[in-house]
Protein backbone atom coordinates (compact mmCIF):
# COMPACT_ATOMS: atom_id res chain seq x y z
CA UNK A 1 0.00 0.00 0.00
CA UNK A 2 1.49 3.52 -1.13
CA UNK A 3 0.68 6.52 0.21
CA UNK A 4 1.07 9.83 -1.53
CA UNK A 5 2.56 11.70 1.02
CA UNK A 6 4.23 15.28 0.68
CA UNK A 7 7.68 14.77 1.33
CA UNK A 8 9.04 18.62 2.54
CA UNK A 9 12.72 17.96 2.62
CA UNK A 10 13.56 21.47 1.85
CA UNK A 11 16.89 21.87 4.87
CA UNK A 12 16.36 25.74 4.70
CA UNK A 13 12.48 25.67 5.23
CA UNK A 14 12.88 22.82 7.83
CA UNK A 15 13.24 24.09 11.59
CA UNK A 16 14.65 21.68 13.61
CA UNK A 17 13.91 21.76 17.57
CA UNK A 18 16.55 23.00 19.89
CA UNK A 19 18.04 19.09 20.63
CA UNK A 20 18.68 18.84 17.11
CA UNK A 21 20.31 22.25 16.89
CA UNK A 22 22.41 21.31 19.86
CA UNK A 23 23.27 17.73 18.19
CA UNK A 24 24.00 18.96 14.69
CA UNK A 25 25.85 21.34 16.21
CA UNK A 26 27.95 18.56 18.02
CA UNK A 27 28.46 16.92 15.11
CA UNK A 28 29.47 20.03 12.96
CA UNK A 29 31.78 20.58 15.19
CA UNK A 30 33.10 17.42 16.28
CA UNK A 31 34.50 17.09 11.89
CA UNK A 32 35.86 20.84 12.05
CA UNK A 33 37.72 19.69 15.48
CA UNK A 34 39.28 16.75 13.84
CA UNK A 35 40.33 18.84 10.83
CA UNK A 36 41.86 21.09 11.05
CA UNK A 37 41.94 20.98 14.95
CA UNK A 38 44.07 18.08 15.43
CA UNK A 39 46.93 19.25 12.74
CA UNK A 40 46.68 22.48 14.08
CA UNK A 41 46.89 21.95 18.00
CA UNK A 42 49.86 19.60 17.17
CA UNK A 43 51.54 22.18 14.96
CA UNK A 44 50.78 24.65 18.03
CA UNK A 45 52.49 22.39 20.36
CA UNK A 46 55.51 22.11 18.69
CA UNK A 47 56.08 25.10 17.52
CA UNK A 48 55.36 26.25 21.70
CA UNK A 49 57.68 23.43 22.94
CA UNK A 50 60.03 22.91 19.99
CA UNK A 51 62.67 25.93 20.50
CA UNK A 52 62.69 29.42 21.84
CA UNK A 53 62.89 30.85 18.20
CA UNK A 54 59.36 28.42 17.17
CA UNK A 55 58.10 29.78 20.96
CA UNK A 56 58.69 33.23 19.75
CA UNK A 57 57.56 32.53 16.03
CA UNK A 58 54.37 31.52 17.84
CA UNK A 59 53.69 34.29 19.87
CA UNK A 60 54.36 36.53 17.17
CA UNK A 61 51.64 34.89 15.03
CA UNK A 62 49.22 35.11 18.15
CA UNK A 63 49.42 38.63 18.52
CA UNK A 64 47.29 39.31 15.40
CA UNK A 65 43.89 40.23 16.07
CA UNK A 66 42.31 37.94 12.97
CA UNK A 67 44.49 34.84 14.48
CA UNK A 68 42.83 35.46 17.74
CA UNK A 69 39.82 35.86 16.51
CA UNK A 70 40.09 32.11 14.08
CA UNK A 71 41.53 30.52 17.37
CA UNK A 72 38.27 32.04 19.39
CA UNK A 73 36.09 30.33 16.86
CA UNK A 74 38.08 27.19 17.54
CA UNK A 75 37.54 27.59 20.83
CA UNK A 76 33.88 28.21 20.43
CA UNK A 77 33.17 24.79 18.77
CA UNK A 78 35.07 23.29 21.26
CA UNK A 79 33.23 25.32 24.04
CA UNK A 80 29.97 23.65 22.28
CA UNK A 81 31.26 20.19 21.26
CA UNK A 82 32.76 20.39 25.21
CA UNK A 83 29.03 20.95 26.90
CA UNK A 84 26.99 19.77 24.47
CA UNK A 85 29.20 16.22 25.47
CA UNK A 86 28.25 16.40 28.80
CA UNK A 87 24.66 16.86 27.66
CA UNK A 88 24.77 13.44 26.44
CA UNK A 89 26.78 11.97 29.45
CA UNK A 90 23.70 13.32 30.97
CA UNK A 91 21.16 11.55 28.73
CA UNK A 92 23.21 7.95 28.79
CA UNK A 93 22.21 8.49 32.69
CA UNK A 94 18.68 8.83 31.93
CA UNK A 95 19.14 12.42 33.72
CA UNK A 96 16.38 14.80 31.92
CA UNK A 97 15.34 13.34 29.58
CA UNK A 98 11.73 14.65 29.74
CA UNK A 99 10.85 16.72 26.54
CA UNK A 100 10.67 20.26 28.73
CA UNK A 101 14.41 19.10 30.32
CA UNK A 102 15.73 18.14 27.31
CA UNK A 103 14.84 21.92 25.95
CA UNK A 104 15.98 23.28 28.89
CA UNK A 105 19.60 21.44 28.84
CA UNK A 106 19.68 22.21 24.97
CA UNK A 107 18.99 26.54 25.56
CA UNK A 108 21.97 25.55 28.36
CA UNK A 109 24.55 24.07 26.24
CA UNK A 110 24.36 26.72 23.19
CA UNK A 111 24.35 29.54 25.83
CA UNK A 112 27.46 27.71 28.02
CA UNK A 113 29.46 27.16 24.86
CA UNK A 114 28.90 31.13 23.89
CA UNK A 115 29.72 32.25 27.66
CA UNK A 116 32.55 30.16 28.12
CA UNK A 117 34.00 31.44 24.63
CA UNK A 118 33.16 34.98 25.73
CA UNK A 119 35.29 34.54 29.18
CA UNK A 120 38.43 32.62 27.37
CA UNK A 121 37.87 35.57 24.33
CA UNK A 122 38.30 38.19 27.53
CA UNK A 123 40.87 35.94 29.27
CA UNK A 124 43.52 35.68 25.64
CA UNK A 125 42.67 39.55 24.65
CA UNK B 1 16.63 -8.03 32.68
CA UNK B 2 16.75 -10.99 30.47
CA UNK B 3 12.89 -11.89 29.61
CA UNK B 4 11.73 -15.49 29.20
CA UNK B 5 11.80 -15.03 25.47
CA UNK B 6 15.50 -13.57 25.37
CA UNK B 7 17.00 -16.27 27.21
CA UNK B 8 18.46 -18.93 25.04
CA UNK B 9 18.83 -16.29 22.29
CA UNK B 10 22.10 -16.33 20.53
CA UNK B 11 22.79 -13.04 19.54
CA UNK B 12 25.47 -12.45 16.65
CA UNK B 13 26.98 -9.39 15.10
CA UNK B 14 30.61 -8.05 14.93
CA UNK B 15 30.11 -7.10 19.10
CA UNK B 16 32.03 -4.08 18.99
CA UNK B 17 29.06 -1.37 19.35
CA UNK B 18 28.83 -1.53 22.77
CA UNK B 19 32.82 -1.77 23.13
CA UNK B 20 32.59 1.70 20.75
CA UNK B 21 29.83 3.24 22.51
CA UNK B 22 31.39 3.17 25.84
CA UNK B 23 34.96 3.45 24.71
CA UNK B 24 33.42 7.32 23.40
CA UNK B 25 32.51 8.44 26.62
CA UNK B 26 35.32 7.50 28.59
CA UNK B 27 37.68 9.01 26.18
CA UNK B 28 35.27 11.93 26.83
CA UNK B 29 35.60 11.94 30.51
CA UNK B 30 39.28 11.57 30.34
CA UNK B 31 39.67 14.96 28.19
CA UNK B 32 37.10 16.50 30.22
CA UNK B 33 39.24 15.93 33.57
CA UNK B 34 41.99 16.91 31.53
CA UNK B 35 40.32 20.32 30.24
CA UNK B 36 39.47 21.38 33.46
CA UNK B 37 42.69 20.54 35.26
CA UNK B 38 44.76 22.30 32.75
CA UNK B 39 42.36 25.39 32.55
CA UNK B 40 42.62 25.55 36.53
CA UNK B 41 46.50 25.37 35.88
CA UNK B 42 46.66 28.07 33.38
CA UNK B 43 44.30 30.09 35.55
CA UNK B 44 46.05 29.94 38.81
CA UNK B 45 49.71 29.96 37.10
CA UNK B 46 50.10 30.39 33.28
CA UNK B 47 53.82 30.07 32.14
CA UNK B 48 54.63 33.10 30.69
CA UNK B 49 57.79 32.42 28.45
CA UNK B 50 59.24 29.59 26.58
CA UNK B 51 61.12 27.85 29.36
CA UNK B 52 58.22 27.91 32.11
CA UNK B 53 56.17 26.24 29.09
CA UNK B 54 58.51 23.83 28.76
CA UNK B 55 58.83 23.40 32.72
CA UNK B 56 55.69 22.38 32.59
CA UNK B 57 56.11 20.20 30.13
CA UNK B 58 59.13 18.08 31.02
CA UNK B 59 57.61 17.16 33.85
CA UNK B 60 56.64 13.04 33.89
CA UNK B 61 53.45 13.36 35.26
CA UNK B 62 52.23 16.51 33.08
CA UNK B 63 53.41 14.63 29.87
CA UNK B 64 52.06 11.28 30.38
CA UNK B 65 48.88 13.26 31.38
CA UNK B 66 49.03 15.31 27.94
CA UNK B 67 49.78 12.06 25.96
CA UNK B 68 46.73 10.15 27.63
CA UNK B 69 44.42 13.25 26.66
CA UNK B 70 45.86 13.35 22.94
CA UNK B 71 45.36 9.02 22.32
CA UNK B 72 41.82 9.83 23.94
CA UNK B 73 41.26 12.60 21.75
CA UNK B 74 42.70 9.96 19.09
CA UNK B 75 40.36 7.33 19.62
CA UNK B 76 37.60 9.19 20.34
CA UNK B 77 37.83 11.08 16.97
CA UNK B 78 37.94 8.04 15.05
CA UNK B 79 34.42 6.55 16.64
CA UNK B 80 32.91 9.89 15.53
CA UNK B 81 34.24 10.69 12.43
CA UNK B 82 33.46 6.40 11.52
CA UNK B 83 29.70 7.09 13.28
CA UNK B 84 28.93 10.27 10.69
CA UNK B 85 30.78 8.67 7.93
CA UNK B 86 28.35 5.53 8.18
CA UNK B 87 25.61 8.23 8.53
CA UNK B 88 26.06 10.17 5.58
CA UNK B 89 28.68 8.66 3.21
CA UNK B 90 27.05 5.82 1.36
CA UNK B 91 29.07 4.68 -1.57
CA UNK B 92 31.16 1.61 0.43
CA UNK B 93 34.74 2.80 -1.59
CA UNK B 94 34.51 6.32 -0.64
CA UNK B 95 33.66 5.80 2.89
CA UNK B 96 36.38 2.82 3.42
CA UNK B 97 38.70 5.18 1.51
CA UNK B 98 37.98 8.14 4.16
CA UNK B 99 38.01 5.51 7.00
CA UNK B 100 41.43 4.67 6.11
CA UNK B 101 42.63 8.39 5.73
CA UNK B 102 41.34 9.14 9.24
CA UNK B 103 43.36 5.75 10.61
CA UNK B 104 46.92 6.84 8.75
CA UNK B 105 46.20 10.44 9.69
CA UNK B 106 45.77 9.43 13.45
CA UNK B 107 48.46 7.21 13.83
CA UNK B 108 50.70 9.99 12.22
CA UNK B 109 49.16 12.35 15.04
CA UNK B 110 50.06 9.56 17.53
CA UNK B 111 53.73 9.37 16.05
CA UNK B 112 54.07 13.34 15.91
CA UNK B 113 52.29 13.41 19.59
CA UNK B 114 55.03 11.11 21.11
CA UNK B 115 57.66 13.41 19.36
CA UNK B 116 56.44 16.76 20.71
CA UNK B 117 56.44 15.52 23.84
CA UNK B 118 59.54 13.90 24.43
CA UNK B 119 61.45 15.75 21.98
Amino acid sequence: MQKKRPKYLNLIKIKLPLPGVVSIGHRVSGVLLFFPGIPLLLYGLHLMLGTPQSFDLLKAVFSNAFVKLVLLGGIWLLMHHFCAGLRYLALDLHWGIALKQARASSYAVLAGGAVLTGIIGVLIW
Amino acid sequence: MVSRANQNRIVTGAHYGLMDWLAQRVTAAVMAVYMVLLAAVLIVAAPQDYAAWKAIFTQPVFRIATLLFLLSLYWHAWIGMRDIFMDYIHPVAIRLTLQIGVILSLVVYTIWSVQILWG
